[in-house]
């Protein structure tokens, strides 16, 4: 089916999120919409979707104008979507998700959940998504509720699926896995409009590319234009794509943990037996698939998760903090980037200035008795909000009405500006725009160069190759092997599957 | 149009969207409902309406006289009566209305708190009865020299009723348990218990009293002073609201305590991601509620000398939810709700007395939180700009005001 955007513009007060985008994509076609974060990439696709309404401008499908007053249309027109934020409810499974609004039904309108089952079952099968269809979402890892989301865009037999930045959580192998689906779905008809701000995603299984900045259409190109060419259409301005850092100065182990476990949510044991350490000066990475225990791992760190009792001991700076309380491990020297800034590391309802002394309020610099020292919190905020490049109209602006990127720089700019050994950084750029990537990767280079022990706890191959001075991968709660730097993509794609290098 | 012009405009549109536009005018919506109900519960209205078509200006007339002279006692009642002999007299009303909105607000800030917190404290009844027995227990059966005696009844009060309010965040801490579920029931076993301690001599009951329960009155050394002299029935309560209404700004919007209530209030997780403990935060914010309805228990139980009955919560840990929400939890606006409040309780016997039910009154209060709680609605009806976000408000407020509020 063919899918054409004609003059679409979309206000929201005096934002203008889209203007005037025109955009066609041919029956068949896999179309990359390249853009960085608040571009307007979701916003478009929203407006496809009918979960917004154009202020000006047409949709046409086969040539004819639609008009779709919200996502039932849109589906029944045969459009197909996999948001970047799931569109799940948690407390039912996935066979239920995915049967959602789609219902089959048996006798006078019972509810056929086994149908579901088979379709989702199906569908995971023919893909290898690998998902129980009874499990619970909100039991599942991020990565899993993804796979969800895609087997119920393809459970309805889309005619032009839209994938809002899909491969977030995916493994080399099964981006790879993929873009293989991408194309079989191409070959059999299906238009698909690939949202992305991944050059090499893009570059590898696009046949056109559209790159929208600020709303605007500012080019197109062919898949063969090189990455620096798309990177600066996207940014407006050449970027670095690597980050130069010096020989690394490795100093005394300041995280030593041994032997630990740790169970998730619905008690099964994510992490098992690991042990690790991170020394003064180093950047320890920590890669692998969403959902292998990452998350886990750090949160027991951070003393937000327990650890097994027996299992073995967290060390920090020499201190025994294996069965310690947030506060402890915070004020024992360790600064954390959370995974989920708008749900772990920022308050939207307060400032910036306030969230900037969100983990500080018990005796820092910010207070004083029990009153809050207003006017170095207003001096200190000032001075990050400049230092670390926060676009904000002030520092009184909530953090919730900033842009992902800038929120991340929020949390990275708290962190960061305090005085500890340790910091671990659990996907400190996820979502985040290309310049702000640079930026915070810059900031996370400097603090180790100044002697700080890092754990990078990233899903991104590209970030983890640039930054690591050694790379540990997890797999299924454990660690699979620590490598070096030099260790190829294919090699740390192999390790991210569970074959030991 | 000028740069600075789109600045004015655009702070005047924060203004217009802001909660205390809103605020007001779900109040004058409030008593037009109010009028509305006075009007057509009254005689000469509804026979006047009777020949409508042929005289219409007897029903508007009909009307207007109704609705003049019931917010005019009203008026009469809370504030000022223009009809007494004194200026004494005359200003009477107006301490009836401070007194009785003072529990209104100590208490009002307490559920304030809550709702800063996330929480829901339904308990304020229950919480105010523990801190009348407390208050109560110290102010009879205890022999202390005055004023010691005062300040010790209504610590006791305020402790009294934190105990009960530090046992619903304990157990929602450690159990999980809804603090609207602990608190409700802990309602009923608070007032159950009041009347049972009253009962017994042994206990709290008024030891020449036969049946009925009641306690001794307040030993004198315990009451609450006089503020105005003897002609007045107004009294200290007054000034441990407003010292309450300073606590809670204070505690709430300057101090790292009330940083941490809030922002688990926002974000648990964000919060216990900050090295908080929620659970912790939970008890502490209910300790705290409770402690502020302990001052309205201390002001019902030390406030006059004739012995507190089952009844003499009178209502406030109900009313006070309303107090709060009509407040938007901050402390100018429980303040200004309390004291409105007072004056509908203060001016309710003058509208009985020509003719007019009391409970209009009651329908008044409850139309201004229903026009409280959906924004949308007072946004239609007034046509007032969607909620904005661009600070232009601040920004210009910045300007002249030089740093603001922030020190």
């Amino acid at each position: 089916m063919k899918l054409e955007l004609r003059g679409i513009t979309k206000r929201f007060g005096t934002l203008v999120a889209n203007d005037s985008i025109d955009l066609t994509v041919e029956s068949g076609e896999i179309h990359a919409l390249l853009g960085e974060n608040g571009a307007g990439k979701s916003t478009l696709m929203n407006v496809l979707y009918g979960l917004y309404r154009a202020d000006e401008g047409q949709i046409l499908l086969n040539d004819q104008p639609q008009a779709f007053s919200g996502p039932g249309d849109a589906m029944a027109a045969g459009i197909g979507m996999v948001h970047q934020h799931f569109m799940l409810i948690p407390v039912f499974t996935v066979a239920e998700n995915v049967a959602l609004g789609n219902e089959p039904t048996g006798f006078a309108g019972a509810l056929d959940i086994g149908k579901a089952r088979e379709r989702v079952i199906e569908i995971s099968n023919r893909f290898g998504f690998n998902v129980d269809p009874d499990a619970m979402v909100e039991d599942l890892p991020v990565g899993v509720q993804q796979r969800v989301e895609i087997i119920k865009a393809l459970s309805r037999d889309a005619k032009v699926l839209v994938l809002d930045e899909p491969t977030a959580v995916l493994t080399p192998q099964e981006t790879d896995e993929l873009m293989e689906i991408m194309r079989q779905l191409a070959k059999s008809g299906t238009s698909i409009v690939f949202i992305t701000h991944k050059l090499r995603e893009v570059k590898e299984v696009a046949d056109r590319i559209t790159v929208i900045r600020l709303g605007k259409v500012v080019g197109s190109a062919a898949p063969t234009a090189s990455t620096s060419e798309l990177a600066s259409l996207m940014v407006g301005r050449d970027v670095e794509l690597t980050i130069e850092k010096a020989e690394s100065k490795v100093g005394e182990e300041i995280l030593k943990v041994q032997g630990i476990s740790v169970l998730d949510d619905r008690k099964h044991r994510a992490v098992n037996d690991v042990s690790l350490t991170v020394r003064a000066g180093e950047i320890l990475a920590l890669a692998g698939v969403q959902g292998n225990g990452q998350t886990e791992l750090a949160e027991a760190i951070l003393g937000l998760r327990p650890v097994v009792k027996g299992s073995g001991t967290i060390e920090i700076n020499g201190k025994d903090l294996t069965a310690s309380s947030v506060r402890e491990v915070l004020e024992a020297g360790v600064a954390f980037i959370p995974e989920d800034r708008k749900k772990d590391g920022l308050v939207s309802e307060f400032s910036i200035e306030e969230n900037l002394m969100l983990n500080q309020s018990f005796k820092s610099r910010f207070t004083k008795g029990l009153d809050i020292s207003f006017g170095t919190r207003r001096s200190v905020a000032a001075d990050l909000v400049k230092r670390f490049d926060v676009r904000t109209p002030s520092i009184d602006t909530p953090a919730g009405k900033l842009s992902g990127g800038n929120q991340q720089k929020v949390v990275v700019a708290r962190e960061l500006s305090r005085d500890v050994g340790l910091l671990i950084a659990s996907q400190p750029t996820r979502g985040v725009d290309v310049g702000s990537i640079e930026f915070i990767h810059e900031q996370i280079v400097s603090e180790r160069d100044r002697g700080k022990a890092v754990m990078l706890i990233s899903t991104e191959l590209d970030e983890v190759l640039a930054l690591a001075d050694r790379i540990a991968v997890m797999y299924r709660g454990r660690i699979v092997g620590i490598v070096g730097p030099e260790t190829s993509r294919e090699t740390l794609g192999k390790m991210m599957a569970g074959v030991t290098a | 149009m000028t740069e600075k012009d789109d600045r004015f405009s655009q702070a005047l549109k924060e203004i217009l969207s802001g909660s205390p536009t809103r605020t007001l005018l779900a109040v004058f919506l409030g008593f037009v409902v109010g009028a509305i109900f006075m009007i057509i519960s009254n005689k000469e209205f509804l026979s006047a309406m009777g020949y409508v078509f042929s005289r219409p200006s007897d029903a508007f007339a009909a009307a207007w006289n109704v609705v003049s002279s019931g917010y005019g006692a009203l008026f009469k009642g809370a504030i000022y009566n223009f009809e007494a002999e004194t200026f004494e007299r005359a200003i009477r009303p107006l301490t009836e209305t401070l007194r009785l909105g003072a529990p209104l607000i100590a208490a009002g800030l307490g559920i304030g708190l809550t709702f800063r917190v996330g929480l829901f404290n339904i308990g304020g009844t229950g919480q105010l009865v523990f801190g009348i027995i407390f208050a109560t227990w110290v102010a009879t059966r205890i022999e202390l020299p005055f004023v010691i005696h005062m300040v010790v009844a209504l610590l006791a009060g305020i402790l009294g009723a934190s105990l009960l309010g530090a046992l619903v965040g304990f157990l929602k801490a450690r159990t999980g348990a809804h603090e609207v579920i602990l608190t409700i029931m802990l309602n009923y076993i608070a007032l159950s218990f009041f009347t049972f301690l009253m009962r017994d001599p042994n206990l709290l009951q008024e030891q020449r009293a036969s049946g009925n329960p009641k306690a001794d009155p307040a030993a004198e050394t315990a009451l609450l002073p006089n503020l105005l002299g003897d002609s007045y029935s107004l009294h200290f309560g007054l000034i441990l609201a407003l010292a309450s209404v300073v606590v809670y700004w204070w505690l709430m919007e300057r101090s790292t305590i009330g940083f941490r209530l809030r922002m688990v209030g926002h974000n648990p997780d964000a919060a216990r991601t900050a090295g908080i403990s929620v659970g912790k935060t939970y008890i502490i914010a209910m300790a705290l509620s409770a402690a502020f309805v302990g001052v309205a228990a201390g002001n019902q139980a030390l406030g006059d000398d004739t012995g507190v009955i089952p009844s003499s919560h009178a209502d406030i840990g109900f009313d006070a939810i309303t107090v709060a929400l009509l407040g938007g939890s901050s402390a100018p606006g429980i303040l200004m709700a309390g004291l409105l409040f007072g004056a509908f309780k203060a001016g309710s016997a003058g509208m009985q007395v020509i003719g007019i039910s009391p409970e209009v009154l009651g329908i008044v209060q409850g139309a201004i939180v229903l026009f409280i709680a959906a924004p949308p609605l007072i946004r239609a009806i007034f046509r007032l700009p969607p909620p904005q976000h661009t600070n232009a408000l601040g920004a210009l407020k910045q300007r002249l005001f030089g740093k603001g509020g922030a020190k």
